[in-house]
């Protein structure tokens, strides 16, 4: 029976793509073709055809040839509108899918970008996870639809199945057509909402690197490594130690070195949280980071990108 | 678990545009309405809809129901206190269009537009059953242009434009919809009888009564509207034998005529030649069919009368067609019974002393000789001062005495009425027959215009051997009517066709209705019949049809489908235009060669043409740019490319 099932729908699956959602995953661009694009009458369209089955008949009872004419030419009308739907689908391409960025949890925006065929493809609605967008794609022309994908956690996260539709051009005929976009979006992981600082190495943080500066900033005592043309030799011979001009500045922002090893208490989600919540404040400041992660080390940098760079390694984490 | 019947989407708010669109609609339903709904009703309806539209613009919002219900109520008192009911044609398009107006009240979701348009193009159906002419179905289909218009409207994401440019695409789409529309309404299987009620009979709007008083004619005779259309299979008769029979009056109480009880069987008639021909006969509301002279043989569900008039078995609602056949020059009815011959001579006592006197006087003078007395009264009557007027002055209790010896004016109906009188006084038998008189001979449509201004009645004087005989008295007075037609009989009086255009217009004009009466009006099972045999299809049952109508839907479908999947071509334009600059510079004696790529053989053609060496290394690079430089070819370059191509005339360099 199972089998049965399973032979059935990939049965289905081949000779019905657009009907049975169970259509594989397919390569970008995606024609729409007659293939896969259904029709059926709309609720209105079925009260519509009951309404002129009743004029038929009133025409037919009176022998009322004028009346009979008018009930024809509507429903031959009705037929022609179903070709009308059919063709606002027939022919339209899905050629691209780009997408922002946003951390699990919050919508992602996500933009399908839609070509048209030789004709005008007028009210097409996009439908996807419950929010739809109606867009027209002129002839031989190009729309960019701007859906928002919602996201649960960080990582690779699949685009779900589309639903075309179209009631065009009288909301008679429903013409439908899914696609399955073989398309993932990255999430990026969700930073925990408070907690310590980074825990800087001590050596680390005092190293500081020397600013050739224009003023003295402050003398101090001589310490084991200072260069020898820095010692403020006058003011020296006035005391009893040697002093050195202290012509460094610390810079304005230390540089972070995040370590995923140096968080080995926490289990690893919490750590990518951590990871996350640092990197977003370095980011918020412009403090340089360097981030170390188990199979990939990442240099110091600073600024949108790298921060887009880190976040994509935190979400493609195992 | 609660199961709720009407699942109700949350419905997006209505735009102003299919707004606007819907209410053009119903000012169209409103129109095609207006001739048959009380004026105070459609004034009511057309003032809400504008109220309505108004206040939209202002603010949404519906109507509240405090307000719908009893303007609902209100409607139907109104509706049944115009008419005494709710039922029935009039009462049900007065509480349609009151219905569909009041719906727009509440009209502020997409869904509630399109009942509205569902409702609309009911409405507009339904102003059918009350004039199907040509100009009015046209207007109706008009209807549609808005009603479709505003269901396109309410899609969204659709190219937006100004309000009458949304009607063209409307139009489009009943347009290529008409094809089928037509292959339906031919193979469409007609009922043979209907299913329930005929809708009320037309109101008598027009046209000959079966009784006659002098004088109650006269705004028949001023009414020009068409009564009906004959074709002949021949030539036509002349006009003074056009004589178009409808009822035969025998009873007369003094003032006015009627027929006679009817009798099966008509009465014996040696004829002549028959005349075959085929009348159109607009809406009468009666069950008279008009007939050229003595009619043959009835045409199908009508009868033939004892005196050749013709009923059908139901009144005339809708156009009719019929064909017949009908002698010229016959002997009607040579044996009068006693019956008859008492009721041919009958005169109610005590009226038209003078009269009578007048009658019994050529009795005695003339003897036995009918024919000396008939023409003593076309004598009087042309000679007798009397003139041809459609209003002639008032007659009193002695119609016949004040008109013969008093007043001398009248028309058709005086005539005959009185010379039949006047043949009873003189002991022949006479009855007066009313029907129509001439008619407009269309050259373009080949055939006979008959309007309602053509009524006429005339006598027929029972002579022995030779039957009923037609005398018309007004020929006497004024032979125009006869010979050339009621316009110019009543050319002083009735002044119809102000000028010639007018009159060439209108007769053009006629052909189309007449067009439109016989192809469509008055297309039947007979038609329908008719119309397959010629193809070798003798059996039009419905399953017939049925299975005609499916190939032609068919035929319709696949010719849409091929529409609908058609793909331009893909066309490559830099390829075709290469191809033509390989022609003609092979013509020029530079073939290109299989293997030869596009920069080598530019090169060689500016070898052998030095003369246009510039030229042609423009071309190659143009070429060159386009096929290699680009993804997607720009288009200003692909023009260019195309334009040198097509501009380069080799000039052949002759050594």
């Amino acid at each position: 029976m199972q089998e049965a099932i399973r032979r059935f729908r990939l049965w289905a699956e081949r000779r019905l793509p657009a009907l049975t959602r169970y259509r594989r995953r397919e390569d970008l661009p995606i024609l729409l073709h007659r293939r896969r694009i259904y029709i059926v009458p709309t609720g209105f369209g079925a009260a519509f055809t009951l309404l002129l089955l009743v004029m038929l008949v009133g025409a037919l009872n009176y022998s009322n040839n004028a009346a009979l004419m008018l009930t024809c030419l509507l429903g031959a009308t009705t037929s022609a509108s179903m070709l009308v739907a059919f063709r606002s689908l027939n022919g339209l391409r899905l050629t691209g899918v780009r997408h922002g960025h946003a951390i699990a949890g919050e919508p992602m925006a996500v933009q399908f970008v839609f070509a048209g065929g030789d004709h005008a493809h007028a009210s097409i609605h996009m439908e996807m996870d419950g929010q739809t967008e109606a867009f027209a794609v002129a002839a031989l022309g190009e729309t960019v639809v701007a859906m928002s994908l919602p996201t649960a956690q960080r990582g690779w996260q699949p685009l779900p199945r589309i639903k075309l539709w179209s009631n065009w051009p009288l909301g008679l005929f429903h013409a439908w057509s899914w696609i399955h976009p073989d398309q993932a979006v990255l999430v990026w992981p969700r930073p925990e909402t408070g907690g310590p600082p980074p825990v800087l190495p001590s050596d680390d943080g005092k190293k500081q690197r020397l600013h050739q500066g224009e003023d003295i900033a402050a003398l101090r005592a001589y310490r084991m490594g200072d260069p020898q043309r820095h010692i403020a030799w006058k003011h020296s011979a006035r005391h009893e130690q040697l002093l050195v001009k202290d012509f460094e500045q610390p810079e304005a922002q230390e540089e972070w070195r995040l370590d995923w090893r140096q968080l080995s208490q926490l289990v690893p989600e919490a750590r990518i949280a951590r990871l996350a919540r640092w990197l977003g404040e370095a980011e918020a400041v412009g403090r340089p980071t360097s981030l170390w992660l188990p199979h990939e080390d990442i240099g110091l940098g600073h600024g949108r990108s790298h921060y887009a760079h880190c976040m994509s390694a935190l979400a493609r984490l195992p | 678990m609660r199961w709720r019947l009407f699942r109700q989407k949350p419905q997006p708010p209505l735009e102003q545009r299919p707004f606007d669109l819907l209410c053009l609609t119903i000012a169209v339903v409103l129109g095609v309405h207006a001739p048959h709904l009380p004026w105070w009703l459609t004034v009511a309806s057309a003032g809400t809809l504008w109220l309505r539209w108004w206040q939209r613009r202002q603010r949404t919002g519906r109507a509240p129901a405090y307000l719908k219900l009893p303007l609902v109520a209100l409607l139907a008192a109104a509706v049944v206190f115009h008419y005494d009911t709710l039922f029935g044609r009039e009462p049900g398009a007065a509480m349609v269009s009151g219905l569909l107006v009041l719906k727009l009240l509440e009209t502020e979701a997409p869904r509630d537009a399109r009942v509205g348009v569902g409702f609309a193009c009911f409405a507009l159906m339904s102003a059918l059953l009350f004039d199907q002419g040509l100009l009015a179905t046209l207007f109706v289909a008009l209807g549609l242009l808005p009603a479709i218009a505003t269901l396109r409207a309410l899609q969204p994401a659709r190219p937006q434009t100004t309000l009458p440019r949304e009607l063209l695409p409307a139009l489009g789409l009943l347009g290529v919809s008409l094809p089928l529309a037509l292959v339906a309404f031919v193979f469409v299987p007609r009922l043979s009888s209907p299913l329930w009620g005929a809708p009320n009979p037309t109101q008598s709007k027009s046209g000959l009564s079966s009784d006659m008083s002098p004088g109650d004619f006269s705004q028949v005779l001023l009414d020009d509207r068409p009564a009906m259309r004959v074709s002949f299979d021949d030539a036509p008769p002349p006009n003074a034998q056009r004589y178009f029979r409808a009822f035969v009056l025998w009873n007369y109480d003094g003032r006015t005529w009627r027929e006679k009880t009817p009798e099966s069987s008509p009465a014996p008639a040696e004829h002549g030649p028959v005349a075959h021909y085929t009348i159109s006969l607009e809406a009468t509301g009666q069950r008279v069919l008009p007939a050229l002279d003595v009619p043959i043989e009835a045409p199908a569900n009508a009868q033939l009368g004892r005196d050749r008039e013709l009923r059908a078995d139901r009144p005339v609602n809708d156009p009719l067609v019929y064909r017949l056949g009908s002698a010229l020059s016959y002997h009607l009815q040579t044996q009068l019974g006693d019956l008859d011959r008492r009721r041919a001579l009958r005169l109610p006592p005590g009226f038209d002393p003078r009269t009578r006197a007048l009658g019994e006087h050529w009795r005695m003078q003339y003897g036995a000789n009918d024919a000396a007395i008939i023409q003593a009264a076309m004598n009087l009557f042309h000679n007798g001062g009397f003139s041809y007027t459609l209003g002639p002055a008032p007659l009193g209790s002695n119609a016949i005495d004040d008109f013969l010896f008093g007043t001398h004016e009248g028309f058709c109906e005086h005539y005959a009425s009185s010379f039949t009188v006047l043949m009873r006084a003189a002991g022949i038998p006479a009855r007066v027959v009313t029907g129509y008189q001439g008619g407009y001979w269309n050259t373009l449509g080949n055939y006979l215009l008959v309007r309602q201004s053509d009524a006429h009645a005339w006598s027929e004087v029972w002579l022995p051997g030779r039957g009923w005989v037609r005398f018309d008295p007004t020929a006497a007075v004024r032979p125009e009517r006869v010979n050339q037609g009621s316009a110019a009989a009543n050319a002083t009086t009735a002044d119809w066709a102000p000028n010639r255009w007018m009159l060439e217009w209108r007769n053009h004009w006629d052909v189309v209705n007449q067009w439109w009466n016989q192809g469509v009006i008055g297309f039947d099972t007979l038609r329908q019949h008719g119309l397959l045999t010629p193809f070798g299809v003798h059996d039009t049952s419905v399953g017939t049809l049925a299975v005609l109508l499916g190939v032609g839907g068919s035929l319709f479908a696949i010719l849409g489908l091929s529409w609908a999947l058609w793909k331009r071509p893909e066309t490559d334009q830099a390829r075709a235009a290469m191809q033509l600059l390989e022609k003609r510079l092979a013509a020029a004696g530079v073939a290109r060669r299989p293997s030869e790529g596009p920069q080598h053989y530019f090169s060689r053609a500016a070898r052998t043409l030095p003369g246009q060496r510039d030229e042609l290394e423009h071309l190659m690079r143009t070429y060159l740019e386009l096929r290699y430089a680009h993804e997607e070819p720009p288009a200003d370059l692909l023009k260019n490319f195309r334009q040198a191509a097509r501009d380069f005339r080799p000039r052949r360099v002759f050594k």
